[in-house]
């Protein structure tokens, strides 16, 4: 199906229904290597939803997500979605055999995320929430690492949560409790927790919620700064409408769970559409 | 930049716990052999191993079970089954025609053994039940623990289990005082043994902990969702702690087997549970130091200083009101709340030893500044 290995995610048909409610309604996206991609819409969309979706939260209704040309989920209507289905496209996928990971394989893959309200590690210093991020790469078992003969990948897994934090800011904070951090500095943190998996594609979920202007510039040079030390290409959910302007490649726009809008920066801004339905309240 | 902790305090605590072990040795070898301290010293050593291995479940991974007399019965029962001098076999299973296992293992093997047939119990239960969340988990393991209690006790499986008779004449802790060719014991290691053993099950637990293991399974407990975005595999992680927790509370089951002289299925009640979840409650859930602090508090409580509140006591002529049989269980549960209410976290909170003696040293090290 998607040849095109060009393409890090790229999402087909998902429909995401609860009971009644269709919370995302037939989005096709696609993010390429390298490229910052940014999902905007007004509170409600159903951003988040498709972000549960790709990562193995939730298990879409309908739809196919692809990861480097790979179907991670595939889904079909089932049981009494059947009947109750209310999106479109429901038959498309029909003969296919359904896909679905846990949130922890499919970060092995190589998909790792940010949260929207911050999920820090609460009772670990800010170092030991990255270190954790290290844990999913080991090659020790539960024998070894409690007889300390994993001694040398403990080493280098420590060595790299410092060199993380020190490369999002944090190395003073180390040894603090991640809890009593600043606002900003938890996000940077989760960031920096996610970067520990080794992913190649990052998911955020609001990174700029609660900061300050400054604050978000700031951030925005760390996103693309980070993106290309590690090599990766970035999917984010903001409102932020500065910090989504600057520095995404391209945008898509969702509106009660339908993309009503796709395009680089400048056509979304221009896009009568998206004005109408978003940009439109904010400009006043 | 500080990445390396002091070492000092770990070094301390290893001196303390160095010099807890000499000193246990030498009351053994002066203080008479039946004082009611040893009695406390060896069902606290044994209390110790079951509440740590307890804690870890509850406090570490946030899994609340409530199954561990279920696994200690187990523990104790695989001890007792595999220990029995083969000689004693027709009159401890007299009703069974001596028995259907007609051979011993050596005792450390069938501590082994007994961690294992309890960590094996575990991982059956756990398949169904690890997927419940907090009081589901714990009424099921609860029940669990029942069914256990009633199947020990069922007569068909008599010849391994005895039914409901007491299995005895296994090696119990007095055995491993080193007598000379008179029978009078020469070294006293009745105490020291249990120690030895629930120190090194509570170094391994430690060790676990302070693994990248333990910190995953410390992400879990501070939030599942985000652990398992982290790729930390949730099902998994949850059955080995179970498994662990368990194959150490069956080893505690074995060394309380030891400590009783006898097993039987019926005494290894919810009651017991609970007296150990209070142990952790008490202690601190989520610090070890606290647990094992607080099971030598409880079973000296328990067994020595309140037994007072049980019996008349007279001052002068004058008779102390409500002093009578069950009078200490009042006074217990009147501990317990006032824990409760007014000290949430426990005597150690989630600290563990080290942790305070190095806020001591930077305290010390400020003022000297």
């Amino acid at each position: 199906m998607s040849e095109n290995r060009n393409n890090v995610l790229k999402l087909e048909n998902i429909t995401m229904q609860f009971g009644g409610v269709v919370a995302i309604n037939n989005l096709s996206l696609e993010v390429n290597q390298g490229e910052i991609v940014a999902l905007i819409g007004p509170n409600g969309a159903g951003k988040t939803t498709a972000f549960n979706c790709i990562t193995g939260v939730y298990e879409p209704t309908n739809g196919i997500v692809y990861f480097h040309g790979e179907p991670i989920v595939v889904n079909h209507p089932q049981g009494k979605m059947v009947k109750q289905y209310a999106g479109i496209n429901g038959d498309l996928y029909r003969e296919k055999k359904p896909v679905a990971h846990t949130p922890d394989r499919i970060t092995h893959m190589g998909i790792a995320r940010t949260f929207q309200n911050i999920r820090l590690f609460k009772s670990q210093t800010a170092f030991e929430n990255v270190l954790i991020g290290t844990h999913l790469r080991r090659n020790s078992n539960m024998f070894t690492a409690t007889f300390r003969l994993n001694a040398k990948e403990e080493k280098a897994n420590r060595e790299k949560a410092w060199n993380l934090l020190e490369i999002v800011g944090l190395a003073e904070e180390g040894k603090e409790l991640a809890t009593s951090l600043p606002y900003g500095k938890q996000r940077r943190l989760e960031i920096a927790r996610a970067l520990a998996t080794e992913p190649t594609l990052l998911l955020l979920d609001e990174p700029a919620a609660g900061m300050n202007p400054q604050e978000t510039d700031e951030l925005g040079s760390f996103i693309v700064d980070i993106k290309n030390r590690f090599n990766l290409t970035v999917f984010m959910i903001e409102h932020h409408m500065n910090l989504v302007m600057d520095i995404s490649d391209r945008i898509y726009v969702l509106d009660f769970g339908r993309q009503i809008a796709e395009g680089t920066p400048e056509e979304i801004q221009k896009n009568p559409v998206v004005i109408a339905a978003y940009l439109g309240v904010e400009e006043e | 930049m500080n990445q390396k902790k002091s070492k000092t305090p770990m070094i301390i605590t290893l001196v303390l716990v160095a010099a807890i072990y000499v000193a246990v040795f030498i009351a053994e070898q002066t203080l008479p052999a039946n004082s009611m301290l040893f009695t406390v010293l060896k069902k606290g050593a044994t209390y110790a191993l079951v509440a740590v291995s307890m804690n870890l479940l509850n406090g570490f991974t946030g899994i609340f079970s409530l199954g561990q007399a279920g696994f200690m019965l187990v523990g104790a029962y695989m001890y007792g089954i595999f220990t029995i001098p083969i000689a004693q076999r027709a009159s401890v299973y007299q009703y069974f025609d001596g028995g259907m296992i007609q051979f011993t293992v050596p005792v450390i093997v069938a501590m082994i053994l007994a961690g294992l047939a309890a960590a094996f119990f575990a991982f059956l239960i756990g398949l169904p039940v690890l997927r419940l969340k907090s009081d589901y988990l714990a009424i099921a393991t609860l029940g669990f623990a029942e069914i256990i209690r009633a199947i020990f006790q069922w007569n068909g499986l008599g010849p391994i289990t005895n039914g409901s008779n007491m299995l005895r004449s296994f090696p119990s802790f007095n055995d491993f005082n080193i007598r000379d060719g008179q029978g009078n014991v020469t070294v006293y290691l009745s105490t020291l043994i249990p120690f030895l053993m629930a120190g090194v099950c509570i170094l391994l637990i430690v060790l676990l902990i302070n693994s990248s293991y333990g910190r995953a399974l410390k992400a879990i407990r501070d939030d599942e969702v985000a652990a398992e975005a982290m790729g930390i595999n949730l099902a998994h992680h949850k059955r080995l702690a179970f498994c662990v927790s368990s194959f150490f509370a069956g080893v505690g089951g074995a060394m309380l087997a030891m400590y009783q002289t006898t097993v039987q299925a019926k005494s290894f009640t919810s009651a017991m549970t609970y007296e150990i979840l209070l142990i952790v409650v008490i202690g601190g859930i989520g610090s070890v130091t606290g647990s094992v602090l607080s099971s030598f508090l409880f079973v000296a409580c328990s067994e020595w200083w309140l037994r007072f509140l049980d019996e008349k006591q007279m001052i002068g002529t004058f008779e102390v009101p409500l002093l009578r049989n069950g009078f200490r269980l009042v006074v217990f549960s009147v501990i317990i709340m006032i824990v409760v209410l007014f000290f949430r976290r426990g005597i150690m909170g989630d600290k563990e030893l080290p942790d305070l003696l190095s806020r001591r040293m930077k305290s010390e090290g400020r003022r000297k500044k």
